[in-house]
């Protein structure tokens, strides 16, 4: 088999082969690199297709999957290993399609060592994917670490004034908590003389549950950071508030997701019995991320603070719906990973936008915009009414099952945190109904925004597809539910056989 | 063929339902897609014509049910599935329905063509040419959110309806968003139209909750399933069915602006007066009515949330005419009367009187319509006089000289200025006072009726409230149109062109003869509705006749007619008088006038204790205690100082130095700007991170 041309192969590491090219290129020629950059990115979405249409949704198991010894040293067994599921093919779409759309927006925007941005961009896709395929636990934590170091830089380095403080803080806030995932990696590797995920998958339940709990804590550490997890969101508002707007997209996009994911791909698989046994708590931390994140996100002067912040509360959501262990739980907690990144990506496309026309993100400054600039009114508003969750449009389906599911969990065992969750749609109409206005209602009264120049025609295109997707998904999920479907239905089954299993 | 067809088989044609959703839709995305090139005309003719044919739909489904009383279920698609939960787009077909389709679509009809004319002066006045567009837009969007709402096959697709027209609700409030009710630079209609949004998405939650308690009791929420196994999951568990219902009230209270969730619905008249007259008149804030009239056969298994459902109505009809009473503004006393009418129908089927409610619905779309068209049509006369006076031109920006063409203590004498606009309220005025033999006296006497046989307390509720409702309306029409005029204004307002007066002749007549529809005796409107009610065992009575009833809010009316008259006729309001209700109730009307400050309540107890809230949530537990504090003092300070301590002073730094020198080209260039401004501290951290984990894999491996 010529795994040069493997589906996923080609998607994971096509980027890095552009991110390559790239380097032969004079800084110069801007031009030049944003358009090897951007042909690169869209090549690797069409390859994503292309391995959409091989994809067979009603497998629930691992497809197109690659499992090679990589690294055998004493007694070690560390394979590359790869593969595609229901869990992950949504996440590695939505990684495909936020990099084109995200490097589109820096066409302007950055102007400063565009070459070392776009070879950075590029690595960080090939990260990130890495992280959604990656079956073998070395294999993922290697591509988990790798994918900081360009974010790292990204913010570092075309941020905002406090970028160097930002980007540090990231950096270190999220390895702090790789660390102890490290040591649950190796603990596994070691007594159970294997990285790979299927098979610790197999022999999770098997283990102690008081063992479990520890394991499913260390792995937990990582991730909870990552979603961010109420209270370990510190490092969320300054690495949004700094990195630049592309940075901010890829990081509310995809990176949160590789944290929700985590939990999804090998908290909850490979450690059954705590999963069921800790769901409360988790679903606790979900709720006062929800209503926390959604209360604080309305006190912010700042507008990209405040969608920094309302992420907090919309991983709460997702978090909630996962550890509902349920069907419609998991399949709602997929789903809004995928509605997040396109309500809120699409926010911070928004935010960015303004940004470089007005300089400022205090939204004091603004007021009365939709006169200024009809086009970007209409569309703002549409993406707000995403995030809020407006029945008809996708953010409504995902919180919905997400709602349903946990209401009526098993794991979770009482309807009580649904409810107050149910709370947060309440709060995210005040605090997105108050960012609107505050941007876009009132009197346009400030010179400054008089004459303000509508979207152009390179700014709608990056909106188009996310536009698209935030109808459709509203309107006609079930192809999106179809694809996650069967896996999901495996892992529940899983989480009952193993339920069954502590019981006797 | 066709014909022989229909003869013998008679019209079907259900398959027809989900164009009422279509038509709407069609006309907003061309107006939205051409209409920058399009005349006014053409668009506001376009987005009639697309909102008419919804009507034309109605009808021949109307005509269907005649011939098939047991209505269709039509299939459009899968929405969500997941499991056992099963989300379809389907549109039941029955004669509740088909009545909300009716009423909508023909209502919704007359004021878009009323908006053609009433936009263009408003637009005018206002000199954005460009929102004309964006009217009729938003108008289109909310027949077609409308639309779902009514014609949904289960309670998730009809909850798509519900947000939607909150959400045309929110847009249409704050339509314009940059000025205030007199057309100052102001934030107020935006803000209103907030209030309106977030008030709904409170009583949402409470739909929510419902559908969540529903589901994973019926394991379903289409209305089929839902009602066809209420019988048996009340005799097992009949809390749940008292919690569904409960919860979905507070989405009524929400949506049909009841107590306590009323306060938005006074605000709301910050929209556009079409805006007022169709959807927070006509049919939007019906939606609870309906909503408790299609889960009749839930409601019927919890008597407690009847009587719920029954006080909560009789009380907010009482309350809100009391506040009716004191205002100034004529859109607000017409707002208070529709949240107090609102209160009427509420009552009508949290009591089981589900016909006499929806009969009430109908009737009251008629009048309130009418009333509110007419309010408009007034405050377009007047500013057509303000327009003329000679000083007007040049005071334009003068703050002290800003007009309130809505305020009633301005108006006075407009009988002969606006003859038509006149009869035509009066017709209106009539109908909502309940004075035989006009539309509200039917459909209100036949809720009174039932209310002495069902429920004692909301009858003399609903009686008082009778009462004020005739006295309020009546203070208005001599307020507004005797006397004489207050204002220049006034004194040369100018009658309304015909694209406004003829919808208002419609729904006049409509309001004048509408009562024959459930004529007593006849129960035209009883048995059409029976079809419905009859599938799910629910029985439904045709009100009867109860002329103790009919002749005791009859006679209340006329007193309250006579009382106005001693107050507001005899001696007509001078300008600059105070209201003469004020001298007699002193703090009451006080206190009428201040709705109760129920709204400074709510700022008190719940809106500024939430912002203090989040402002203490935001700025001192998340950042100065836990941001700045915990991260940066406690965490980073105690690392630097043992980093500082041990890296730095134990193990020999050039060592660590050397290798982080090392690290590749890339790592260099970053660092030429790391450097500027940190002291090399995040090598410092990385390293002692890696060297922490290599001791603790060395300890393990050798373990």
């Amino acid at each position: 088999m010529n795994y040069l041309l493997h589906p996923l192969i080609l998607v994971t590491f096509f980027p890095l082969l552009g991110s390559l090219a790239l380097l032969f290129i004079k800084p110069e020629k801007k031009n030049t690199i944003r358009w090897v950059a951007l042909i690169t990115s869209l090549l690797t979405f069409i390859f994503s297709l292309l391995m959409l249409a091989q994809f067979n949704a009603n497998n629930p198991n691992i497809q197109m999957e690659i499992d090679n010894p990589w690294i055998n040293v004493a007694g070690w067994n560390i394979n590359f290993h790869i593969g595609v599921d229901g869990l992950s093919i949504l996440l590695i779409l939505l990684t495909t399609l936020l990099t084109p759309i995200s490097i589109l927006s820096t066409w302007t925007a950055i102007d400063k060592r565009v070459k070392d941005f776009m070879i950075f961009f590029l690595l960080l896709e090939t990260g990130m994917i890495g992280v959604f395929i990656a079956l073998d636990l070395f294999l993922f934590y290697v591509f988990w670490e790798f994918t900081l170091v360009p974010m790292y830089l990204l913010i570092g380095i075309w941020g905002g004034p406090r970028r160097i403080y930002a980007a540090i803080k990231f950096f270190l806030y999220t390895m702090a908590g790789s660390i102890l995932m490290l040591l649950a990696i190796l603990w596994l590797g070691i007594r159970q003389g294997t990285f790979s995920v299927p098979e610790l998958i197999a022999s999770g339940a098997n283990i102690p549950v008081y063992i479990q709990i520890w394991l499913f804590l260390a792995f937990a550490a990582a991730f909870a950071i990552k979603v961010p997890m109420w209270p370990l969101h510190s490092w969320l508002p300054d690495a949004h508030v700094q990195a630049p707007t592309a940075g901010s997209v890829i990081l509310a996009g995809v990176m949160l997701k590789m944290g929700t994911y985590g939990f999804l791909r090998f908290n909850i698989p490979m450690f059954p019995n705590a999963a069921i046994k800790l769901a409360p708590w988790m679903a606790l931390f979900a709720v006062i991320g929800i209503l926390y994140g959604a209360a604080v996100s309305y006190a912010q002067k700042d507008v990209k603070k405040l969608v920094a912040y309302s992420s907090v509360s919309h991983l709460g959501f997702v978090m909630l719906g996962l550890f509902a262990l349920n069907p419609q739980g998991i399949q709602g907690g997929i789903l809004q990973m995928v509605n997040h990144g396109l309500s809120t990506g699409a926010l911070f496309l928004l935010v960015g936008m303004i940004y470089e026309r007005r300089h400022t993100r205090d939204m004091d400054a603004f007021g009365g915009l939709w006169k200024a600039m009809p086009v970007y009114g209409a569309l703002t508003l549409i993406v707000t009414l995403s995030s809020m969750g407006l029945p008809g449009l996708n953010g409504f389906v995902g919180e919905f099952t997400i709602l349903l599911g946990s209401f009526g969990s098993k794991a979770i065992g009482s309807p009580w945190f649904a409810g107050f969750a149910a709370i947060g749609v309440i709060l995210a109409a005040v605090y997105l109904l108050f960012m609107f206005q505050k941007l876009f209602l009132g009197p346009l009264d400030k010179e400054e925004n008089k004459i303000l120049k509508d979207l152009n025609a390179r700014e709608i295109i990056t909106m188009v597809p996310l536009l698209i997707l935030i109808f459709w998904i509203g309107l006609y999920p079930k192809p999106f539910f179809a694809l996650m479907a069967p896996a999901v239905d495996k892992l529940v089954a899983a989480l009952q056989t193993a339920a069954t299993i502590a019981m006797h | 063929m066709i014909l022989s067809e229909v003869a013998t088989h008679g019209l079907d044609l259900f398959f027809l339902v989900p164009w009422v959703v279509f038509f709407p839709v069609i006309g907003l995305l061309i107006n939205m897609i051409f209409g920058g090139r399009m005349s006014e005309k053409a668009i506001g003719t376009l987005a009639s014509t697309a909102s008419g044919l919804t009507f034309v739909i109605a009808t021949l489904l109307a005509l269907s049910l005649r011939t098939h009383p047991e209505g269709a279920t039509v299939f459009l698609a899968k929405w969500i599935q997941i499991g056992t939960l099963n989300l379809q787009w389907a549109f039941r077909v029955d004669t509740l329905s088909v009545t909300m389709m009716m009423v909508v679509g023909g209502v919704g009809t007359l004021i878009h063509i009323y908006a053609i004319g009433y936009m263009h002066e408003d637009v005018r006045n206002k000199n954005d040419i460009g929102r004309y567009r964006r009217f009729f837009v938003f108008f289109n969007l909310f027949i077609a959110a409308m639309m779902i709402l009514v014609s949904s096959d289960n309670y998730l697709m009809l909850f798509v309806g519900w947000e939607g027209v909150g959400l045309c609700s929110y847009l249409l409030i704050g339509f314009w968003y940059d000025k205030d009710l007199l057309g100052r630079d102001s934030i107020e209609n935006a803000v209103a139209g907030k209030k309106a949004f977030i008030a709904n998405r409170i009583g949402d939650f409470g739909f929510l909750i419902a559908s969540f308690l529903m589901f994973w009791t019926f394991k379903s929420v289409e209305f089929g399933k839902v009602f066809e196994m209420a019988g048996q999951i009340a005799s097992e568990n009949p809390g749940m069915i008292l919690a569904i219902t409960l919860f979905m009230l507070l989405g009524v209270t929400g949506k049909s602006a009841q107590i306590p969730l009323f306060v938005w619905l006074p605000d709301a008249m910050a929209g556009p007066t079409p805006v007022s007259a169709l959807i927070h008149a006509a049919t939007m804030v019906t939606a609870g009515v309906y909503l408790v009239a299609r889960s009749a056969p839930l409601y019927m298994q919890a008597p407690m949330a009847q009587t719920a459902v029954t006080l909560v109505g009789a009380i907010t009809a009482l309350f809100a005419a009391t506040i009716a009473v004191g205002q100034y503004d004529i859109k607000k006393v017409l707002a208070y009367s529709t949240i107090s009418q609102l209160g009427f129908m509420v009552a009508a089927v949290g009591m089981g009187a589900f016909v006499a409610g929806m009969f009430h619905l109908v009737m009251h779309a008629f009048f309130k319509a009418l009333l509110f068209l007419s309010a408009g049509s007034v405050i377009l006369g007047i500013e057509r006089g303000h327009h003329h006076l000679p000083h007007a031109e040049h005071d334009e920006d003068d703050e002290e000289e800003i007009f309130d063409p809505g305020d009633m203590r301005n108006m006075g004498g407009l009988r002969k200025r606006m003859p038509i606009t006149f009869w035509v309220y009066l017709i209106g005025a009539i109908a909502l006072a309940g004075i035989p033999p006009f539309a509200g006296f039917f459909s209100k006497d036949e809720i009174l009726a039932e209310a002495t046989g069902l429920n004692k307390t909301a009858y003399i509720l609903l009686v008082i409230a009778a009462f004020f409702t005739a006295f309020y309306i009546a203070r208005q029409i001599w307020m507004v149109f005797f006397g004489k005029a207050r204002h220049e204004a006034t004194a040369h307002a100018e009658e309304s062109p015909p694209v406004i007066t003829v919808p208002l002749i419609i729904l006049a007549f409509l309001a004048m003869v509408g009562g024959l529809l459930n004529f007593p005796g006849v129960h035209t409107f009883t048995k059409w509705l029976e079809h419905t009610y009859n599938v799910f065992h629910v029985h439904i009575h045709a009100g009867e006749f109860n002329p103790t009833v009919a002749i005791t809010s009859t006679v209340l009316a006329l007193i309250a007619v006579y009382l106005a008259w001693l107050l507001y006729g005899r001696n007509p309001l001078k300008k600059e008088e105070p209201d003469p209700l004020r001298k007699i109730l002193g703090p009451v009307f006080v206190g009428m006038n201040h709705k109760w400050w129920v709204d400074e309540l709510y700022w008190a107890i719940i809106l500024n204790p939430y912002i203090a809230l989040s402002r203490f949530f935001a700025e001192t537990v998340d950042w100065t205690f836990w941001h700045d504090w915990f991260h940066e003092k406690v965490i980073a300070g105690s690392y630097q100082w043992l980093s500082h301590v041990l890296l730095s002073q134990i193990i020999d730094l050039g060592f660590i130095d050397a290798i982080a020198n090392g690290l590749g080209s890339i790592t260099k260039k970053s660092a030429s700007v790391l450097r500027k401004i940190q002291t090399g501290y995040v090598r410092n951290y990385a390293l002692s991170i890696f060297l922490g984990v290599v001791l603790i894999i060395g300890y393990l491996i050798i373990k």
